[in-house]
């Protein structure tokens, strides 16, 4: 089943077309409503006639997370606050979010791509999905959940956590559909197989999305709970999830291109790649009228294909991420930055500690380790006093990153510094 | 009154301890009296030394977290409840016991203890007589 054949399935020459003919719309409602774009172009010495089609996109400025940060809460919007129907937002790494805005039209658009991706993993309006992302600032939840409803099918607002009543829903009102992160479903399916009740549910896809998870992953939760198992990509900024979806084929995820025009850049050089290099995904909103967005980098490494999918559809392709282009890590689906640890640790007593971030995964769920080395200014000869540090830090931490974080205390020297710079991070995950 | 007592972090790895001892035996520190608190994951070795200044300055060159500081070292007699009759008086006034250890020399046993209230269990040991051992003769013990 294709959600919207017209857009799908539409040659080479009719998307370009479209996207032309979107993008020079586009860049002149940007140019005389977003003061920011206004006078990067005319920093740059270019004005909206310049851009004629797709072919003078790199003519344009790209556009950051900083960006969005830097015009917070809502700089960047391209409509009167009249018109703006909801606001999301993402925790960033200077304790200030980034935050995003949609118009109706726009959670239209929205509520749209995510039928379309859900519609490629084969649902339908028999459908229950229960829907385990959060529900609330984070796109996540309120994104699948409108697309759901959009398409037809039954959702079931769920949210995150309480994996018992998760599974008791789950089997009590027949969930066709799970939507959650990779990770969490294969707890999930876990805690079903301990219990004994693996056969006592309905599912038949899950719809998995917010962190990178492996090919191994998939093949494992398809065997384990007898399901499809689907990617669905997006990012706040962009939209939310639903920018991109792969269907049965598992060839790369289909890019709603009608409404966001993707590029492969070199992060360095900033240089589109060769043709089907991998490079950092750039992403220019077509449609969008709350936030639209030119060239944003989303930092994520892939490829891209344009051949035509054996499911029908000619949407460009991106491949499974190869990784990024920063230091993000997203660790239980939340976005997390060294930066951010350093700045929590640093607001402990004004000097920042040596330490050390442990991503692993345990029984399928993400965990953060902390190291911290003990410094004489830390250090206690009352283990009470110790472990009141350790909590400190741990409750800090998690106040700012937004997941449990565990705290070690180890002896000065012993994180490992190379050219005198201390090594931040080791994630054990392997996901790329 | 006071003594001093080096203390250092140490996490629960094989080999740390033994690191520690090497640099004060390499140092000439003499240990006195020593003990080890932990957790599940890293400890505070707590020292009675020859020449505690000395021993925070080898440890931290070393790349260890040490430090120096103030607790009462008490005299215990080789007598049946003669260091429950130090700490009723103590506990009398509300005086909790933060950690202790205790080794034994010659006629006394002898218990290194940190206290809630340091400056009231000074006078305290002032007025009802409680034996401690001055910083000069815990410097000076060999055996
Ligand atoms: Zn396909």
């Amino acid at each position: 089943m294709i959600w919207n054949e017209t857009k799908e399935c539409m040659s080479r020459d009719e998307m370009t077309n479209l996207q032309s003919s979107r993008l020079v719309k586009m860049v002149n409602r940007v140019y005389h409503n977003v003061e920011f774009y206004r006078k990067k172009m005319q920093q740059m010495g270019i004005e909206p006639g310049d851009i004629t089609g797709i072919e003078d996109l790199n003519k344009l400025p790209f556009t950051t997370k900083a960006d969005l940060r830097d015009n917070y809460p809502f700089g960047l919007f391209a409509v009167p606050k009249s018109d703006i129907a909801r606001v999301h937002a993402s925790s960033g790494t200077t304790g200030k979010a980034t935050v995003v805005g949609y118009t109706k039209k726009d959670i239209a658009i929205w509520s749209e791509c995510v039928a379309r991706i859900l519609t490629m993993a084969g649902v339908t309006r028999e459908d229950s999905i229960q829907v385990c992302y959060g529900y609330g600032l984070f796109t996540g939840g309120l994104g699948v959940h409108y697309g759901t409803e959009y398409l037809g099918a039954t959702a079931i607002p769920m949210s995150t956590g309480n994996t018992e009543k998760q599974l008791n829903i789950m089997m009590d009102f027949g969930a066709t559909v799970l939507a959650s992160t990779p990770s969490y479903a294969m707890h999930l399916a876990e805690a079903l197989e301990e219990t004994g009740r693996l056969d006592k549910i309905k599912l038949k896809a899950a719809i998995m999305g917010a962190e990178p998870w492996t090919d191994n992953m998939r093949t494992h939760l398809e065997t384990k709970l007898n399901i499809h198992a689907f990617d669905i990509y997006g990012l706040s900024e962009v939209m939310g999830p639903g920018v991109a979806g792969d269907c049965i084929y598992h060839k790369g995820l289909h890019i709603q291109e009608d409404h966001f025009l993707p590029e492969v850049i070199d992060p360095h050089t900033l240089k589109p790649v060769e043709f089907g290099e991998v490079g950092e995904l750039v992403f220019t909103t077509l449609t969008k009228e709350a936030l639209p967005l030119f060239r944003y980098r989303t930092k994520d490494l892939t490829s891209i294909s344009y051949e035509k999918c054996e499911c029908g559809r000619t949407q460009a392709r991106i491949s499974r991420f190869k990784g990024r282009s920063d230091d993000m890590l997203i660790i239980r689906g939340v976005n997390v930055f060294p930066s951010q640890v350093e700045s929590a640790l640093l607001n402990i007593d004004g000097v920042k500690p040596q330490y050390l971030m442990v991503v692993d995964r345990v029984g399928n769920l993400d965990s953060l380790e902390v190291l911290v080395e003990v410094e004489e200014r830390y250090f206690s000869d009352e283990i009470r006093e110790l472990d009141k540090l350790t909590k400190k830090i741990a409750k800090v931490l998690q106040s700012a990153l937004g997941i449990a974080v565990k705290v070690k205390l180890v002896e000065p020297k012993t994180i490992e510094r190379s050219e005198g710079k201390a090594k931040r991070v080791i994630d054990k995950r392997k996901l790329y | 009154m006071f003594v001093k007592q080096l203390c250092v972090f140490l996490e629960n790895r094989a080999g740390r301890l033994n690191s520690i001892l090497d640099i004060l035996r390499d140092n000439e520190i003499n240990i006195i009296a020593v003990s080890l608190a932990d957790t599940s994951e890293y400890g505070i070795l707590r020292m009675m030394v020859s020449d505690a200044q000395k021993g925070k300055a080898v440890l931290k060159e070393a790349g260890f977290s040490a430090m120096v500081n103030d607790v009462i070292c008490i005299k215990v007699s080789h007598k049946t409840g003669s260091l429950s009759k130090v700490l009723d008086i103590l506990l009398a006034e509300n005086i909790s016991v933060e950690y202790m250890y205790a080794f034994a020399n010659g006629k006394y046993a002898s218990a290194v203890m940190k206290f809630s209230q340091p400056e009231k269990v000074a006078e305290l040991i002032e007025k009802d007589g409680i034996e401690v051992w001055s910083s000069e003769e815990i410097t000076s013990m060999s055996f």
